[in-house]
């Protein structure tokens, strides 16, 4: 897979009706590798109706049109668990019922020798400052804790896109400063392209690319 | 006006696989059959049943129902007992919500709702019957303390009314409402409704009766329903609370069906489907009594009376939630010192002579009854757990929203009385080749346990956050690894809850076991009523005892096995709001 050419994530044409409301689009956007997209709006614009259909665990009581290219392939085909796009929410939503070395090795492909799932967890635990962890309770880490773990189970699946849904909305001001340098920085090193969704500005502006708007005069303009 | 819009489906949707045709299957295996078994029962209504070489319609067996003299009063006292219980167990749960919620007595009953609700009719009746019979316990302790003769000569059990019987029913009814009352509670913001109205200067009960229960009263309309068909033609509980000459309608009927000279057969159908239309009018009833109260209320709403302080309400409350869980936990233990009593004769307060010669006295057949309870309850609560896993995974896989009318589906066999279709459903065994067979036994559970397992596995299931389940996917797993490794260990408790209350309702089942086993298999429901029948207070104490005990211990281990698989996961033991 890697050797696919990396040409990022590319929306063409995409909108989204919800009972023949016109919700978002159509829009048109191109998120290269490595760089952060913001997309801004009032809620209920259906920016994560959008980040749902990416992924293709859209509600079917919405129609959308358009399409979406990841690396040139054309997601429609492909159910969500083989799309490799990952998505990380406002609330960590670590499976309570995991520890936090089962919820990484969730993550991980199959196909993995036991010892080697060990290895990897803990490996990518150690590089992110949480050594040790693995045996913890989710609910007993603090709040930082819990966000990077997140990421890390997400970067564990081997994404080959990252999408954003206000990830930092649940933080307070100095961990999410922390954390949100963390994702970029980390979408950066593996040239994920990232689609950021957000009402905050100082996010879209710590994303330092692109912003595109999709407000309620958008979309009203596209009304029927 | 956007130009040319091109409608394209999303292409990806999910292949359609064996998972969407459980909810087609589930439908087939209930509902059909209970449809069938009306019309089953219908036929013979009519005067034909070929089986017995009845082959021409005519209204004879009505008019035979009609001339038995039993009639009058076998009616008269269905329907005293069935709409008395029904009033008094919908005013007590709306009674006590109203004057306890925010006390700590409201939380503990929430927490006892479960239990109480677990106890089977059979045993309930029996336990009830040994505390209020006139040389109950009761008595006995009354004489005990304040001295006194003989048994004082009432017609209890058994008054011709249906008064002890619709006692007993509010007793096991009560629990069944307040569970619909405390789920409704659990889905809507109740405390900060409350707040306002509070804030606005309404008293807690007021503010209880005009704020929350026009909101709630939607959601508890089928649970009355169903309360209200299950008490006008409930047998077993009947059968040891109720009259006798003549008795209630179901009982009498049962009667009818049983007759070894089968000449009874036709009227009794006929029977069955006075029954139905007893409860049809029944609901009917209630539904007109809805719509007035709803108009006669508009004024009282809106009247801007703000009630009291709620000190009164909330003592008289307080003791009626006393009273039903004296009632229900003495009944309980009456039936344990019975079971381990040799010797108890009036007026002793306990048993002069103890032992455990009544339980190896029931030897055998107390084995035999006790395998083939499990056997049904745990085979049939698996299928039902199976099948609502099932057609909850496939509503969520396909984004679908089942309507309201969907659940009156699910309750359609809680609202069909059992004797108005329990006799053409085993008409249609018998047609198949199962009769008094081990599959038509499960089968006949199942139509009960599952409409109550999937009613209590819908609402925690629906409200499983779905970014858990689209996170797993995003994550690379596919549906079934996620259905497996997220969805069912974050739903364990829910689902252990819901088969426990499978559990309790197949141990519960009397006249489905009557007839489907065609009176070849004994259950421990079977052997309580027939011990309780026989006078045998001891054997009925061991039955009652051992029946109620069962769902007991199922509901401590859906409790306790979540505590101890998830002892170490927090998150998880937290995250719970409902009793």
């Amino acid at each position: 897979m890697s050797m696919l050419p990396r040409e990022g994530l590319t929306l063409a044409g995409v909108a989204l009706r919800l009972g023949g409301r016109r919700l978002l689009g159509p829009l048109d956007l191109q998120v290269p590798p490595g760089e952060v997209v913001t997309l801004m709006g009032a809620s209920g614009s259906g920016k994560s109706s959008l980040l749902a259909f990416i992924c293709g665990t859209l509600d079917p009581a919405f129609a959308a049109e358009g399409r979406v290219l990841l690396d040139g392939i054309d997601l429609a085909p492909l159910p969500p668990e083989r799309r490799r796009v990952g998505i990380l929410f406002q609330d960590d939503l670590l499976f309570p019922h995991l520890s936090v070395g089962g919820n990484l090795a969730f993550a991980l492909p199959p196909g993995l020798a036991r010892s080697e799932r060990r290895e990897r967890v803990a490996a990518a635990l150690a590089e992110s400052g949480l050594a040790g962890l693995e045996g913890r309770d989710p609910a007993t880490l603090s709040g930082g804790q819990r966000a990077r773990v997140a990421l890390l189970r997400l970067l564990l699946s081997e994404p080959r896109a990252l999408l954003l849904d206000e990830p930092f909305g649940g933080l307070d001001e100095q961990l999410r400063h922390r954390f949100r340098d963390l994702v970029f920085r980390r979408a950066a090193e593996r040239r994920l392209p990232a689609l950021l969704v957000t009402h905050d500005r100082a996010d879209a502006a710590a994303a330092s690319g692109k912003i595109v708007t999709v407000d309620e005069d958008f979309s009203n303009d596209h009304k029927e | 006006m956007a130009p040319a819009l091109r409608q394209i489906e999303i292409p990806y949707l999910r292949r359609r696989g064996w998972l969407s045709l459980l909810p087609a299957l589930t439908v087939a295996l209930f509902l059909l059959p209970v449809l069938a078994g009306v019309i089953g029962t219908l036929l013979p209504a009519l005067g034909f049943l070929p089986g017995l070489g009845e082959r021409t319609f005519s209204l004879r067996p009505l008019r035979e129902l009609l001339a038995a003299p039993e009639l009058p009063g076998a009616v008269i006292a269905t329907l005293v007992s069935g709409l008395l219980a029904t009033l008094l167990a919908f005013l007590s749960a709306v009674g006590l919500a109203a004057s306890l919620q925010g006390t700590r007595l409201f939380v503990w009953l929430g927490r006892l709702t479960v239990p109480l609700l677990a106890m089977p009719h059979a045993a309930l009746a029996i336990g009830f019957a040994f505390l209020i019979a006139p040389s109950g316990w009761l008595v006995r302790l009354a004489v005990d303390l304040l001295g006194g003769g003989a048994p004082p000569d009432l017609p209890v059990p058994g008054d011709r009314l249906g008064l002890t019987l619709a006692a007993g029913l509010w007793l096991k009814e009560t629990p069944f409402l307040l569970l619909a009352v405390f789920a409704g509670m659990n889905q809507l913001p109740v405390a900060r409704f409350l707040d306002i109205a509070r804030s606005l200067g309404y008293g807690p009960a007021t503010a209880w009766l005009k704020v929350i229960l026009p909101i709630l009263y939607g959601q508890l309309r089928l649970p009355i329903y169903a309360v209200l068909a299950f008490s006008l033609s409930v047998v077993d509980m009947a059968l040891i609370l109720g009259p006798t000459t003549p008795p209630t309608l179901a009982t009498l009927l049962l009667g009818w069906f049983d007759d070894p000279s089968l000449a009874k057969l036709l009227p009794a159908a006929a029977g069955g489907m006075l029954q139905l239309f007893l409860a049809v009018a029944a609901i009917l009833l209630w539904r007109l009594a809805e719509l007035g109260f709803a108009r006669a209320a508009g004024p009282w709403l809106a009247g801007g009376r703000r009630g009291h302080r709620g000190g009164a309400g909330r003592r008289w409350g307080a003791a009626a939630a006393l009273l039903l869980l004296f009632l229900a936990s003495a009944s309980m233990l009456a039936l344990g010192l019975w079971s381990l009593a040799r010797r108890w004769p009036f007026p002793a307060p306990l048993p002069i002579v103890w032992g455990l010669g009544n339980w190896q006295g029931a030897g055998p057949d107390l084995a035999r009854a006790l395998t083939t309870s499990l056997l049904l309850a745990s085979t049939a609560t698996a299928i039902a757990v199976v099948l609502s896993l099932g057609c909850l995974e496939n509503e969520r896989r396909h984004g679908l929203h089942p309507s309201a009318r969907a659940l009156w589906l699910i309750y359609l066999p809680l609202l069909i009385p059992q004797i108005s279709f329990m006799f053409g459903t085993t008409t249609l065994l018998a047609w198949l080749g199962l009769e008094a067979s081990l599959p038509a036994l499960i089968w006949s559970h199942l139509l009960f346990v599952l409409p109550y397992v999937f009613l209590m596995l819908a609402d925690p299931y629906r409200a499983l956050d779905e970014r858990y389940r689209r996170t797993g996917l995003c994550l690379g797993a596919g549906e079934s690894r996620v259905f497996f490794a997220v969805t069912l260990p974050m739903l364990l408790r829910p689902i252990l809850l819901a088969a426990a209350v499978g559990f309790s309702v197949s141990i519960a089942l009397y006249l489905p076991t009557l007839f489907a086993g065609a009176g070849r298999y004994i259950t421990l429901a079977t052997e309580a009523v027939a011990a309780n029948a026989g006078a045998d207070r001891r054997l009925a104490g061991v039955y009652g005892f051992l029946q109620a005990a069962l769902p007991l211990a199922g509901f401590a281990i859906a409790l306790l096995l979540p505590r101890l698989v998830f002892r170490h996961r927090r998150g998880l033991l937290m995250a719970r709001g409902r009793p």
